[in-house]
């Protein structure tokens, strides 16, 4: 797949950005550098500081795509926004608790509980 | 009991990864492995491919990564070989401290040991052996 391609479906729900992962592996490398360049462009130039991150896509991803969404939630924190995660999968979220990732981010069971008050 | 075995020699490539994770988790799933061992399988395989290839080799394209592998209906192992420096994995931070929890990397190693069996750095520190030990219970 092309480096360029995008990997993220973009929608707007009030001031809340909802961003939907396209991939269901973040895995590799190159994709995850788009991944991270797409949802930082929307901090650092489009100014959004509410947003979600629906995973109900992704079936894999590794400890490279954690670190891209650490250094995300890090910008949206800096940015005076904040960062919402939701439809993690089972496997997946027990990535999160291994890692203790799970205190650090704010995850919701789905779209409408991410969106329930934000 | 049916033993698949290979030995590859692949370049310092992340599609070549990719390739031969593929060709492993095809094998587990062939085998009728649970898929949330297939899961696991599939993370620790990206997380010591990829370390081989991007801190290991440091993406040279001169240098090459082995991957020996044995599937069974009861196991799995890998052994996973570059040709850098090495390291001792005893050096990498507690990802889960207060004060790395919000550090990107770091990751990797802790969740090999969280869905394998078996995680081992030997020699130099620049081979990683895999295992896996089928659960019967969630098959």
């Amino acid at each position: 797949m092309a480096a360029g391609q995008r990997r993220l479906d973009i929608e707007d729900a009030g001031d809340v950005t909802i961003a939907r992962f396209v991939d269901k592996k973040i895995l590799e490398e190159n994709n995850i550098q788009v991944i991270g360049n797409q949802l930082y462009g929307l901090i650092e130039e489009d100014g959004r500081k509410k947003i979600v991150l629906d995973f109900s896509n992704v079936e894999y991803l590794s400890s490279a795509a954690l670190g891209k969404l650490i250094t995300l939630n890090n910008k949206v924190k800096s940015a005076k926004g904040k960062l919402r995660l939701c439809g993690i999968r089972p496997d997946i979220y027990e990535v999160f608790a291994i890692t203790k990732l799970n205190t650090v981010f704010d995850i919701k069971p789905d779209r409408d509980q991410a969106l329930a008050g934000f | 009991m049916a033993t698949h075995r290979f030995n590859e020699t692949i370049p310092s490539e992340l599609d070549a990864a990719e390739r031969i994770q593929d060709r492993i988790i095809a094998l587990l799933e062939q085998e009728g492995f649970s898929a949330r061992e297939v899961f696991g399988m599939r993370l620790a395989l990206e997380e010591a491919i990829v370390n081989a290839i991007k801190h290991g080799n440091r993406m040279d394209p001169g240098k090459t990564v082995r991957i020996q592998c044995e599937v069974d209906p009861t196991r799995v192992y890998v052994e996973v070989e570059d040709q850098g420096p090495g390291f001792n994995p005893i050096d990498i931070p507690d990802p889960t401290a207060v004060e790395n929890l919000e550090k990107p990397g770091g990751r990797g190693i802790m969740l090999m040991r969280a869905f394998m069996t078996r995680v081992e750095y030997v020699g130099k520190g620049n081979q990683v052996l895999l295992e896996k030990v089928r659960d019967p219970s969630e098959s």
